[in-house]
């Protein structure tokens, strides 16, 4: 799908955990309909990074925007009113879906979906369970609206948490390794939704070493090492013909030998 | 499994299982006739030493009875307010305000630092001395109120506390402001989390609230007291009053632990 106007612009971001320098000054644009994978070895920033794009980690420096909404890192303040109203607002733009689901265990899926549609932007709530369904459709599990998450499949936690996401309309979806926690038979059911929303234009930013993922739907690679972008480009770039040092290490010794042979089918074309 | 079976004789099996039964069984007589046979010898004891008085227990019982009622309605009042304390109290106890979380603090530190026995004291006989007098009923439920409501703040705050982060996040994440956070994701989880040690609260409640009879509240240990006094049979009144604790108890644990298991199931 043609790519539209920059919905996501991350400037300068840094994070240091107390004398640890996770992040050194990423900037970071992603376009709507544009899906971008963030890849590099454990420790590399790239969770944080995902992270600091919702201030669910607050950056030690740096400015985000989402949509129309921008917020500036202001650790000194990360208590004040105003600040953590500014970023609500941000966190309202994008969906987050986490690598432990994190699905309400007390509410239903329905009610999982509806909790902030209705409670927070005031959707009156015969339109949230509309929507709700209409999702829940989607990642083909509205016959399970009535359950609670305990008795869902890893898989179908996740679809739900996707589900949840998307009923808030965001901007931009993102992904933090939505398929570490699960079962390899399970990963299969989660990437297809993914793969599916891609294809249709969600902008997605994802966290992931899915190199099937990356091979069908993602628009852009992002390669991190040391809390620096070491380099970027389409899949079939990066992945097969990449330019850095880092990036041939990393994609020779840290991926699993599945992930590596998806790899060697793109070189193979 | 049918090929297995085949394999053993039936016949082992069926004796293994009516062994365990047998043993069961008679784990079960033994344990019994250990109560019974203690319970009546401190029944003989009582008999033998000329304090038994089935009369008194005819004419006086229905009296001391009686305070039960009134001891159960102080107990499920007081862990009310109790409750409400303890939600307020850990959110001070967990709040960045100073003031609040002083506050807060405060009152653990102190409630729990002191007996309960003098915080009744001070409530229905210092406070009238500063003009506030209080009815006695008024006195108990505030004192048992005012006291569980520190203990069972610390229950709440770890409670509160062991609801995973990554709900809040998550909550965070969809946009939720932190006071519907807390009240929508996190209490009722860390509600379901305290349900069992507010059983066991209200239950030690049930024992504790005897200690308002010291302001002369007629519930079941002063009912138990005045008559036995008045009568010189302080033995009998006081066994009455005890095993009217000691049922209470059972029965709330009895439903205490149905409680859990429903809640257990509620988990799914």
């Amino acid at each position: 799908m043609e790519l539209g106007e920059v919905v996501v612009e991350a400037r300068g971001i840094e994070k240091y955990f107390g004398s640890n320098h996770v992040l050194r000054g990423v900037d970071l644009d992603v376009r709507q309909h544009e899906t971008v994978m963030l890849i590099g070895r454990s420790g590399s920033g790239k969770t944080t990074m995902l992270r600091c794009l919702n201030f669910l980690e607050e950056p030690s420096v740096g400015t985000v925007r989402i949509g129309d909404i921008s917020a500036t890192a202001d650790p000194l303040h990360a208590r004040s009113r105003k600040h953590r109203e500014e970023l609500r607002n941000l966190r309202l733009q994008a969906g987050m879906v986490f690598q432990d689901f994190n699905l309400f265990p007390h509410m239903t899926v329905l009610e999982n979906c509806i909790e902030a549609p209705t409670r927070v932007k005031g959707v009156p709530k015969a339109e949230a369970i509309a929507t709700a369904e209409k999702y829940l459709t989607k990642v083909k599990l509205i016959e399970k609206r009535d359950e609670h998450p305990a008795r869902l499949s890893g898989g179908q936690k996740q679809r739900v948490a996707i589900a949840r996401a998307l009923c808030m309309e965001p901007k931009v979806l993102m992904f933090d390794e939505p398929t570490s926690a699960l079962d390899p038979e399970l990963v299969g059911e989660v990437l297809t939704v993914m793969t599916e929303l891609a294809h249709e234009g969600s902008t997605m930013i994802v966290v992931s070493h899915e190199m099937q993922f990356c091979r069908e739907a993602a628009d852009r690679v992002v390669f991190m090492e040391g809390g620096v972008v070491v380099e970027q480009g389409p899949p079939d770039q990066v992945l097969t013909h990449p330019q850095e040092e880092a990036t041939k290490h990393f994609l020779r010794r840290f991926l699993t030998p599945d992930q590596s042979a998806v790899i060697t089918a793109m070189a193979e074309g | 499994m049918a090929v297995m079976q085949q394999g053993i004789q039936p016949s082992i099996v069926d004796e293994i299982a009516r062994a365990q039964a047998a043993s069961r069984r008679d784990f079960l007589l033994k344990f019994s006739l250990t109560w019974v046979v203690i319970i009546a010898g401190i029944a003989l004891a009582i008999w033998s030493t000329g304090n038994a008085d089935p009369a008194f227990t005819v004419k006086w019982g229905p009296l001391i009875l009686g305070g039960a009622g009134i001891t159960v309605f102080i107990c499920i009042t007081s862990i009310i307010g109790a409750t409400v304390l303890a939600v307020l109290g850990a959110l001070g106890r967990l709040s960045l305000n100073p003031f609040i979380n002083g506050a807060a603090s405060l009152y653990v530190s102190l409630v729990r630092g002191t007996p309960l026995i003098v915080q009744i004291y001070f409530i229905f006989f210092a406070l009238p001395q500063m003009g506030i007098v209080l009815d006695p009923i008024i006195a108990g439920i505030f004192a048992l109120a005012f006291n569980y409501g520190a203990y069972m703040t610390e229950v709440f705050r770890a409670g509160i506390q062991a609801v995973p982060r990554g709900q809040r996040e998550a909550a965070q994440a969809l946009g939720m402001p932190e006071r519907l956070i807390m009240r929508r994701i996190v209490l009722p989880q860390a509600t379901r989390i305290v349900v069992p040690a507010i059983g066991n609260d209200f239950v030690s409640m049930i024992k504790d609230s005897s200690l308002v009879s010291v302001v002369s509240l007629q519930e079941l240990l002063w009912r138990a007291n005045s008559v036995g006094r008045s009568n010189q049979q302080l033995i009998q009144a006081l066994l009455i009053a005890a095993l009217v604790y000691w049922a209470l108890t059972i029965i709330f644990s009895f439903f205490q632990a149905r409680l859990e298991k429903r809640l257990a199931k509620g988990d799914r």
